[in-house]
Order: structure tokens, then sequence, then C-alpha cells
């Protein structure tokens, strides 16, 4: 299984967590697409905890985060 | 009048009761912009370098930049610029709200306040005229209601800043609090305000806008631009606004730099309960914002059923995770706290999460404890020392309101002083992000994540994503990230628009208000004269090469939880890299570095 993770703005109308399975995903596009986000509301991409891009493999296991543009300080 | 400066100060000597107007320094006003820069160059020039930060010898400059106030976006900011009681360096500390822009409608770029009155004064401010006021009858009153009480006395358009409980009694973590709920907050700039007896000062101005703009219709064009750049831009345009700072309690939790029970972890596996997503679902009543700000990143909540000013990031971080602590409420009930008595919300929670760690070592006994324990998450703990930092009475009262670094160092473990020259870390381990690491090593007012915001590009991906993990060019990154945040501070432009906008922004808009010429490499350059002009201040003031470090923890203990696991600090390796950009050797700048950025007065010192 891969755990999603989406927050800020991602949540409206999704679940905070959601567990795929693995079969059929290669990259974290493949997850934005089951999950019907379009990549421009995606700003920060992480897989385990680290910055990715879209087309960054995917693994059964994986923890994918997914953030809209975000500041603060 | 040159453009958006009244070329007019006044000093006010507490000690005597005299008040005298000077003319401000043009040329020095450019060289340095104002705010921040202007300010420190006036301090140093002053010669208090040397002095006891809580002596009458000790000086407080309230300063505004040429845009507070200005028909610009976000330009409510002022600085209060003095030597930190708690660092024993340069001290300033920005605050938005709208005081800063009445004290420029007023007619006043900056105060300078000396010495130390006879008794509890305060000053009011109506135009051109100052007096000093009486201020007996407030001693021992919470910040939001002395606001109350002065407004009351002097009218509701009057704008109040003050201090509270915490900065009467010279505590070292004590901040400048304004309009309620904005805090000048770090370096303990509170308790110099208190040591000069002055409780607080009172703006009323007629003027309602700046009527010294050097090129009206230039600061028009300019300011649409940043208008446009800034709503365009899905952090400044909605983000903030929606989430507040507190978005990134998630974000940074994630990449696993959220330090956690004082930086011995660097995940916190309940970060979604006090985040800001959670913050939003069940506390949050509307976002504020400071004057003429479009961002509105402010949080206004419900603390068991009063409506005040909420938490940022920091304090949700400091008093959540780093304190062990999930209880979302609680920290909103102890950041309250901290605005009443007048109280650093970064230092103060560290602080007492040091203790914690104090305590779980056993270096703290129970029986000091007076009735509650410092363990790790508990609300009880949290609520109840804040109170007794913001005024403090038994022996671990003081050392705990003195911050985690005379803390520690009285337990004989200053390893446990998460803090750099004495000023307590904010948010972000610098483990996991190597670049924020050298900004916390290299600020000059001690640890610090705004002197040089490196999460921007390293976490963020803003202007661009940096891979956090590595060394790479993040030296000069950094100093080009402190130049510019010396710039917009001293313009008197909150820090949060360089989300959006860059430097060129911010030299249309100094160009059109000020009437100079500048190019972007030379506004640049001004922030690197700014810099070294603090650093300078810092080494009369005997800084030594070694206070440029990160704790030991930092460098020597790997992360040992979340996706960060086994990373430490490569310090070592980025402190030259970033001297050598800088053009400094040990710390210092050369005489050359001195010459080119025409510091020459500080040539030789």
């Amino acid at each position: 299984m891969i755990e999603v993770r989406v927050f800020a703005t991602l949540r409206q109308g999704r679940d905070k967590v959601t567990m795929l399975p693995s079969e059929g995903i290669t990259n974290a596009a493949d997850i934005l697409h089951l999950l019907h986000i379009p990549s421009e509301e995606v700003s920060i991409l992480l897989i385990n905890g680290f910055h990715q891009k879209p087309e960054s493999p995917v693994k059964d296991g994986d923890i994918v985060a997914l953030f809209p543009p975000v500041g603060g300080g | 009048m040159a453009g958006a400066y009244y070329e007019k100060i006044a000093r006010i000597n507490l000690t005597t009761g005299t008040i005298t107007v000077e003319p401000l320094d043009l040329e020095l006003a450019h060289k340095f912009i104002g705010g921040r820069g202007l300010g420190t160059k006036m301090l140093y020039d002053e010669g208090v370098a040397t002095v006891d930060p809580l002596s009458p010898e000790n000086k407080l400059i309230y300063i505004t930049g040429p845009m507070t106030g200005a028909s610009a976006p976000s330009t409510g900011r002022y600085m209060v610029v003095t030597k930190s009681p708690l660092t024993g360096m340069i001290a300033c500390s920005n605050s938005g709200g709208i005081w800063g822009s009445k004290l420029k409608y007023a007619g006043w770029d900056a105060i300078i306040v000396e010495g130390e009155a006879p008794d509890w004064t305060y000053i009011n401010i109506v135009d051109d005229k100052i007096e000093l006021l009486d201020a007996r009858e407030y001693l021992g009153v919470m910040s939001e209601a002395m606001d109350e009480k002065l407004k009351e006395k002097h009218g509701a358009d009057a704008s109040v800043l003050n201090i509270g409980p915490a900065g009467e009694k010279k505590v070292l973590l004590a901040a400048i609090m304004n309009d309620k709920d904005r805090a000048a907050g770090r370096s303990g700039v509170g308790a110099v305000m208190g040591s000069k007896k002055l409780k607080a000062i009172v703006v009323k101005a007629t003027r309602k806008n700046l009527d010294n703009i050097a090129d009206v219709d230039a600061l028009k064009v300019a300011t649409k631009n940043a208008m446009d750049v800034l709503k365009a831009n899905p952090v400044t345009g909605a983000g903030l606004r929606q989430l507040g700072t507190a978005v990134l309690v998630n974000i940074v939790n994630n990449i696993g730099a959220f330090p956690t029970k004082n930086w011995q972890e660097s995940y916190y596996d309940k970060g979604e309960d006090i985040s800001g997503e959670t913050l939003a679902e069940k506390y949050l009543v509307k976002a504020g914002a400071c004057h003429r700000c479009p961002i509105a990143c402010g949080r206004v909540v419900n603390v068991n059923g009063k409506v005040v000013g909420g938490p940022e990031y920091e304090p949700l971080w400091a008093y959540g995770g780093n304190c062990g602590n999930n209880d979302l409420n609680v920290i909103d009930e102890c950041n309250m706290l901290c605005n009443e008595y007048g109280l650093d919300a970064i230092s103060v929670p560290c602080t007492i999460a040091a203790a914690m760690e104090l305590y779980q070592r056993g270096y703290i006994k129970e029986e000091e404890c007076a009735g509650v324990p410092l363990e790790w998450g508990s609300t009880k703990a949290l609520v109840e020392w804040t109170k007794r930092m913001g005024d403090p009475e038994t022996e671990l009262d003081w050392l705990m309101s003195s911050g985690s670094a005379r803390l520690c160092e009285h337990y004989g473990h200053p390893e446990i002083s998460m803090s750099v020259k004495k000023q307590e870390m904010p948010a972000y381990d610098a483990r996991a992000i190597q670049g924020i690491g050298i900004t916390y090593a290299t600020s000059n007012r001690g640890g610090c994540h705004v002197r040089g915001y490196m999460i921007s590009p390293e976490v963020l991906g803003l202007p661009q994503q940096l891979d956090r993990t590595v060394i790479d060019d993040k030296a000069a990154w950094t100093k080009t990230f402190q130049d510019l945040t010396a710039v917009i501070d001293s313009m008197g432009h909150c820090l949060f628009t360089s989300f959006a906008m860059g430097a060129k922004e911010y030299t249309d808009l100094l160009n059109a208000a000020t009437g100079t010429n500048w190019t972007i490499e030379q506004v640049l350059e001004i922030g690197d004269r700014i810099y070294n002009i603090e650093r300078m201040f810092n080494k009369a003031a005997g800084m030594k090469p070694e206070d440029d470090r990160l704790p030991k923890r930092l460098l020597q203990e790997p992360v040992v939880n979340g996706p960060s696991t086994g990373m430490t600090s490569q310090l070592p390796l980025t402190l030259p890299q970033y001297y050598e950009a800088r053009g400094w050797v040990n710390a210092f700048p050369t005489d050359e570095t001195l010459k080119k950025l025409g510091l020459d007065e500080c040539v030789g010192k």
C-alpha cells in the first residue's frame, strides 16, 4: 500500500489520508491522477519526507505528502 | 521635506525629562535606508555597544522606515533597536499593527529614549507634541488591559505600545507589545524599556497618510505592480490568509525537521493535532491583518470564550512538539499569556522545553518546581510556568525567565540550551535543513529565522527549490537572503511580502518613495552594509568568533527519528564559505570589506 497525505486546501473534498494499493502506480503523477488533483495545485510533493517531482517513482510502502503553495515564518 | 522621511527625530531623556528635536541626517538615511539599518547605525554612533544593556546608558531607538505607513502593501512595520540584555549584542525587533504608521504620520522618523525615569512614566505623542506622563497607577497592568486603559484616556484613535509585567521586572525574555497583540518580541527589548521605567508610548496623528512621497505617480505604479505580484502569488494572495503561518507545522514535520522535546527528536507523531489545519477547523474566528496589509496572515482565535490574537507557527511548535504537547487550546492560551505578560512567545516556550529536558535528566529536582513539575506535555506546567516567567518570584522563576542559556549554564549543562548567542533558535531543525543553520549561526541578533529565511528555497521552493540536505552554494544563498532581508526590514515592509516580491519590486518602491535612483545591485549592497554595521556593533560589544556557532547537539547528535534520521548540520564546512562570501575573516569584516561598503568609520575598530 501507498499512504497518501494531503494538506491545507488540498483537503477540501478529500480525505486527509488515503491508502492506495501500489498495483498500477509507478510514479507520483499516477497518484495525482487517481485522486483527481491537478498537478498545478501541488507545490510541494514529498516522498518519504524528501522533495520530489511528479515523475518520481513511487513504490509499495512509500508515504506521499502533497501540499499547495504555502509560506510562513 | 525629503521623500518619505520627515527628517525629524525626537530625543527623550527620561532622567532629566528633556525632549529635544534633532534633524535626520538625510545622507545617512539614504545610506542605511531607515528602520533596522539606520537605527543600528545610529545606535553604533551613540557609542552604547559597551554599556550594561539594563543601565540608563543604554538607548532605545523606535524607528520607522521610509515605507512605513506609505500607500504600498504591508508597510505597517516599525523597529526597536537597542543593545540586547539577552544576547549582549545588537537587538532589532520588528513589529506590525498600526503603531509604527502612526508614529510616522505624527511626523517622526524615530524617537531615541535614553536615561532612566525617576518613577514610572509613559510618553504621549500627539503629532509634534511630546509629553511625559505619570504611569505609576498602571504598574502591574497586563499589556492588553494597558492598551484599553490608555485608549480610554487618550481616545480610540490613539495607538498604544507598552510593556506588561515581564518588562517591568526586566525579564530578559520580555517583549514590547503594540496594538494589543503585536509584538517586537525578541532579544529582550521589553526589559530595556522596563529598565528605563517607561511603561508605554501612546501615539495620535492628524495625518492619515504620508504626504511627503518623492514621486507619487511612480509610487502608484510601483504599488500597483507590487499588489499584482502579491495577489497573483498563491502564498501571499490566498494561502497565508487561509491558514496563516501555522500551515508550516505539517510541512516541516513531514520532512522531519520539526524539533521535538527540546530538539532531542525531529518528528512529532502528534503534529496534526497542533497544525494550521486543526487550528482553522477548531479555533479560528477570522484572519487578522496589520495596517495596509493585503496578506492577512494573522490569526484571531477563541481561547476559552475570549477572542484574542492567535499563535503563529513558532509558538505552535515551541509550546507544542518542542514541549511534547499536543493540546492546541493550551497553546492558544499560552500564546495569549505571552501577549498579556509581554513575553517573547518563542524564547519562553523554548526555555520551558530546555527546563523539561533538565527535569527529565534529573538536573532540576521536583522540589524546586513549587508544585508544578516540568514534565513533558504537562499542560499545567506550560500555563503555570509561562505565568511565573512573566512575573517571576522564586529563584527558578527568575532563572527560567532569563532564558535557556543562563538556565542551563546554572545547572552545569549548557549543551541543553538550544540557543545561539544566548537566544533560542526557532522551529526548523538545522540538521535536516543545511542552509538555515548558517542563518542561525551567523545571525547578528542570535538564534533567529527572520534574518535570512532559507526555509523559503530549501523547504517551500521559493523562489526555487533547493535540496535541503546538501551544502552546495547555501552560503552564498544565505548571504543574499540576509542582505535582502536587511533592506526589507529597513524600508518598513513586512518580510512576508518577499514570498512573492523580489529585489526589483523593493527597489522600485524605495526609489519612488524616497527619490533615490538606486539599482538593484546598489540596494543589495545597502543590505550588505547593514549586515556589516550590525556585526561591527557586536564586535564592539565583545562578540567573539566562537559566538557564530550552533549547539553541539546539531553538530554531534544525528537526528534520531523521522525522515531526516541520521543527519547532522554541516556548519563546520559552510561557515568558512559564508565568511568568504561576506569578505570576513574570523567572523568579522576585513578593513577592505568595510571600505568597500563605505563603512570607513569602522576601519581598524
